[in-house]
């Protein structure tokens, strides 16, 4: 590990420690953590668009770049029409989002909303409709008794039926148009309970999510800091 | 009774104490518990074998930093796979620091393997625009790279000349954490061009993904650390995933035996109403 690298796994680990401080109590090193994450990431992300979008996306197709002439050149220097001088509409269209700053001129921000609203529907309207609907419907449509050779396959037979009893009862229990009560009240009921369910298994996922970031960081701060510090120094 | 009622005001600070040490001292003193592969794991591990020698794999690295814990794993064990299997990879990344992701992830490929860039492996960057980027790319890759990572012409990349669009592509890994990720390869790259799509993602996002697994949507899912782990055991090559995964389990013990006593608990006080009223936080409330 190079001297730059050790002091930046240093900074890296004061860090996290002074947020992992809050667990504590709220303090200023804590403060101090948070409030410089959140100007670095700005900042970062504000570059980070800027070179990634704009520059190649607009400012490189319209005035050029190392490796080639920019649309804005070709057309003024040797009056040749570049397809490329159509990303000026969608600069300007972008720069209408700005406008959501100027409070008397914020509606003309709408545009530019308007025209990528429109383009996201029209484009993905039908895609949308097949990854998460059709499909989703055909892959309820099945078996709830599933014969095979041998007979009755109890296990697929009990898992499909389990599939189709709670998709329904989950949807009826979303049915509002009549009163929940009865037959249709016992359905939302199950339905709830196949919620329930889902979202235990979803918080669940959710705190193993949760500790394996916190096992990145322990990770970090045992491999990467200390023992890459005793390392660098030459102590083990 | 007073152990009951210290359990249910039990400050949060004990519990966050118990829950580091579940996960350093594992850390440092290992294990070694069994990794048991799920079927959604087994399914992409059985697909890459499955592939003939000299496929070409895109994996695209849609994640961040905050979800590399859990997510780089899967995506080191995914890559050691497929350069096993001498397969071509296409690296790309929806997320803007997916790329230097996978630049790091390439630099410890290129350690422990013979790749040269350009025939075994490219990196066409971060292009930003999710599922139409993955629409464009079903017309020609080129044009929506029209240069690589690096700034070389995509074109002059002699993996890339065999490549025009995701026809020529044989399998998609989506390493995800978030949208556009999974949702949006399987969308457009599965539902619009019938490419095989399989995926990894953080923990967090893995349950709304089993619905596309169980439609076949996506060919396997790798569900946070759990999964990184699974495909670590499969390719024979513990990591970084499987070490940590003494830890995932002691803190989820640790969890579950919290859950467990504090719902004794508030089962007991709830019975007794009068034993709870010190208005101490995290007490339940007296029965009406």
């Amino acid at each position: 590990m190079d001297g730059l690298t050790l002091l930046g796994t240093w900074i890296a680990a004061i860090l996290t420690l002074c947020i992992l401080s809050f667990l504590y109590k709220d303090n200023p090193f804590y403060k101090f953590a948070e409030y410089l994450f959140v100007g670095i990431s700005a900042g970062f992300w504000v570059a980070y668009q800027y070179h990634n979008l704009l520059v190649p996306n607009l400012i490189e197709p319209l005035f050029g770049s190392a490796q080639g002439k920019g649309a804005l050149p070709l057309l003024l220097t040797e009056g040749q029409f570049d397809l490329r001088l159509l990303t000026i509409i969608a600069g300007l269209l972008g720069l209408t989002m700005l406008f959501r700053f100027i409070p008397k001129l914020a509606w003309v921000s709408r545009y530019g909303i308007a025209f990528s609203v429109g383009l996201g529907a029209g484009l993905f309207f039908v895609v949308f409709l097949q990854a998460n609907c059709l499909a989703q419907i055909k892959g309820t449509i099945i078996p709830p008794v599933v014969i095979t050779d041998g007979g009755v396959d109890v296990g697929s037979s009990l898992a499909n039926s389990l599939l189709i009893i709670g998709v329904v009862s989950a949807l009826i229990y979303f049915y509002f148009s009549k009163e929940h009560t009865g037959v249709l009240g016992g359905a939302a009921k199950l339905g709830i309970w196949f919620l329930m369910v889902s979202f235990g298994a979803a918080f669940g996922y959710t705190v193993m999510a949760r500790i394996s970031l916190l096992i990145g960081r322990m990770s970090f701060l045992i491999d990467d800091w200390i023992k890459g510090t005793l390392i660098a120094l030459g102590l083990i | 009774m007073k152990f009951v009622q210290w359990l249910a005001n039990i400050d949060r600070r004990i519990l966050f104490l118990l829950i580091a040490a579940s996960v350093i001292v594992p850390l440092l003193v290992p294990l070694g518990m069994p990794v048991k592969v799920t079927p959604q794991a087994e399914a992409i591990y059985e697909e890459v074998e499955a592939l003939p020698s000299g496929s070409t794999v895109l994996v695209a690295f849609d994640y961040d930093p905050a979800a590399a814990p859990e997510v780089h794993p899967m995506g080191l064990a995914f890559l050691r796979h497929c350069f096993n299997k001498k397969h071509k990879v296409v690296i790309m990344a929806l997320w803007p620091q997916g790329a230097q992701l996978a630049v790091s992830a390439m630099a410890e490929m290129t350690d422990e393997y013979d790749l040269e860039y350009g025939r075994d492996y490219v990196n066409l960057g971060y292009k930003a625009g999710g599922d139409i980027v993955i629409k464009s790319m079903g017309a020609s890759i080129a044009d929506v790279f029209p240069r690589d990572m690096a700034g070389r012409p995509t074109a002059s990349l002699p993996l890339m000349k065999k490549i025009s669009s995701l026809n020529d592509i044989d399998l998609i890994m989506a390493l995800s954490a978030g949208d556009p990720g999974i949702p949006a390869w399987v969308r457009v790259a599965n539902a619009l061009f019938q490419k095989k799509v399989a995926g990894g993602c953080t923990a967090v996002s893995a349950p709304q993904f089993f619905p596309y697994l169980q439609t076949g949507q996506l060919l396997g899912l790798l569900g946070g650390l759990k999964g990184a782990a699974e495909y670590e055991t499969l390719v024979e090559r513990p990591d970084a995933a499987t070490r940590r995964m003494d830890s995932q389990s002691i803190a989820h013990l640790v969890i579950i035996i919290f859950i467990i006593f504090a719902n004794i608990s508030y089962f007991i006080l709830r019975r007794r109403p009068e034993a709870s009223s010190g208005g101490a936080p995290g007490a339940p409330p007296p029965s009406p």
